[in-house]
């Protein structure tokens, strides 16, 4: 379990990104960080993944402790591939930095390129991959080092709404079978209440939580229909209007 | 229109305008020595042709010498800049200063101080060309993706795997452009410093040749030299670019 306690982020210039952020995440939950442009979510992320480091407050780990290199997948919003690099290659990198040889890790490589759909095209180089396939390869990469804790950084805010929606498919699949702890940053209502169990609804200027909801659409048939993720809609949507003062 | 026209175009202009040149220095009747045709340059190039060849071999040994050393000099110290930002301060303003100091105005002083009449050259023809390698390469290795280096520090990566696997490969193009500025750099730096060094009594490249037929009122010849020139820079500067292509689609895929 993560625990954040009366965390607060200050910028160099004065800027408050976070205030009084707490929040409890338990391990294996698929959390949502949801708010609009500007409301600290993708501050919070970079404090979670230790890239950055709170001005003011803690980050428990729990007994576990902070996560060591490798533990955590990053998925930045733009697949950030390495152009020279093809597919397979982009995928191994975080093991190739933690010194795993290519031999040993060419069946992980291949395995994980397989299951999110990228078989065939490991030799691929990313200009002749289209943005979801890429997306894809990033992800991939994310998850080669079998995390236990992946961060996604509005992955799918670039990509059309169909190839969005295989990509949340397949992602919700990927938790399942490995039921890692997923935290989403998005601005979108409809991807939140779809992909996650938890919902952390942000407000800005400062950063602050407004409010937590939780979901237990998961364990439901997944349908965009349904009036579970209907009723979840609606309920974030009645969440930002209250939220915004009168 | 169509494809084949579109190549053939500046040819034929070119066709086109030797022509008209030509007819205009025959009405006219035109000295050769205030306004050569084409076909009086021509004839003079293929007479020079041994002295024109020997003087291009020259500049080209001085260019191509300066252009590797630009190589060096310029991404040695684009990765000292990289590594330390106190390094890029102190040198930045004085590599500004030098490329934009005339290398007209240098090239007395370097002939002097270097007393190696070929180090000499090389040095000018460097001193013009190594700050694009510099700028470009220094620009491309600041300009590493900040997604890109929080993910090498996610995975708990080295600085020498970052410069390795990331910076480098990264700026690769960017010191492709720098390489490609600077092959056509060296030859103006070049030919400038053969200028100074063959009024100064050290005879030597298609500079030189130039000198010469003006001393002796050769017009014809000192167009010959001068387009050989113009067409030597042509080369370089589309050798250069096809190389750069060549590596980045052999790299990144078509």
């Amino acid at each position: 379990m993560i625990t954040l306690r009366h965390v607060a982020k200050q910028f160099g210039s004065g800027t408050k990104a976070l205030e009084d952020i707490d929040a409890e995440i338990q391990t294996g939950d698929f959390v949502a960080l949801l708010g609009p442009s500007g409301c600290g979510k993708s501050t919070l992320l970079r404090l979670l993944s230790g890239l950055e480091h709170p001005s003011s407050g803690e980050i428990d780990w729990g007994h576990d402790g902070p996560p060591a290199p490798g533990e955590i997948g990053y998925v930045f919003q733009d697949p950030t591939l390495l152009p020279w690099a093809d597919a397979a290659e982009n995928v191994y990198l975080p093991l190739r930095l933690r010194g795993v040889s290519r031999a040993a890790a060419m069946p992980r490589v291949s395995a994980i390129l397989k299951q999110m759909g990228l078989a065939g095209f490991e030799q691929a180089k990313p200009k002749s991959l289209s943005g979801g396939m890429k997306m894809r390869v990033s992800i991939a990469r994310a998850l080669v080092s079998k995390p236990s804790l992946l961060l996604l950084d509005e992955p799918f805010a670039a990509l059309d709404e169909f190839t969005r929606h295989r990509l949340q498919d397949d992602l919700l699949a990927l938790w399942r079978e490995n039921r890692m702890t997923v935290i989403f940053v998005t601005h979108s209502i409809y991807e939140a209440a779809y992909l996650a169990s938890q919902i952390i609804i942000m407000t800005s200027r400062p950063g602050r939580i407004f409010t937590t909801i939780t979901s237990d659409l998961q364990d439901e048939a997944q349908r965009r229909n349904s009036p579970a993720y209907h009723a979840t809609v609606s309920q974030i949507t009645e969440c930002f209007q209250r939220s915004v003062p009168a | 229109m169509t494809r084949t026209m579109t190549k053939l175009a500046p040819f034929i202009f070119l066709l086109l305008a030797l022509g008209l040149w030509q007819a205009a220095v025959w009405i006219g009747n035109v000295p050769s020595y205030v306004m050569p045709g084409p076909v009086a340059i021509a004839t003079a190039f293929f007479k020079a042709r041994w002295a024109l060849g020997a003087g291009l071999l020259s500049t080209l040994a001085v260019t191509v010498s300066a252009l590797l050393a630009s190589t060096i000099l310029g991404v040695v110290l684009a990765l000292a800049m990289a590594a330390s930002p106190l390094f890029r301060a102190a040198v930045q303003p004085w590599a500004v200063m030098l490329q934009v100091t005339p290398v007209v105005a240098i090239a007395p002083l370097i002939i002097i101080w270097v007393g190696q009449p070929f180090l000499a050259l090389v040095a000018c023809a460097m001193v013009v060309s190594f700050f694009a390698i510099l700028s470009n390469t220094a620009a491309g290795l600041a300009g590493t993706p900040a997604e890109l280096l929080d993910l090498f520090k996610l995975n708990g990566a080295r600085r020498w795997q970052v410069l390795l696997h990331l910076s480098l490969p990264y700026a690769l193009p960017f010191f492709l452009t720098g390489l490609r500025l600077a092959g056509t750099l060296a030859l103006v730096g070049a030919v400038v410093a053969e200028f100074v060094a063959g009024s100064g009594g050290f005879a030597s490249g298609l500079a030189w040749e130039i000198i010469e037929a003006s001393y002796r009122l050769e017009i014809p010849r000192m167009f010959a030299a001068l387009f050989l020139l113009g067409a030597t820079g042509v080369a370089i500067y589309a050798s250069l670019g096809a190389l750069e292509r060549l590596i980045l689609t052999r790299r990144d895929g078509p």
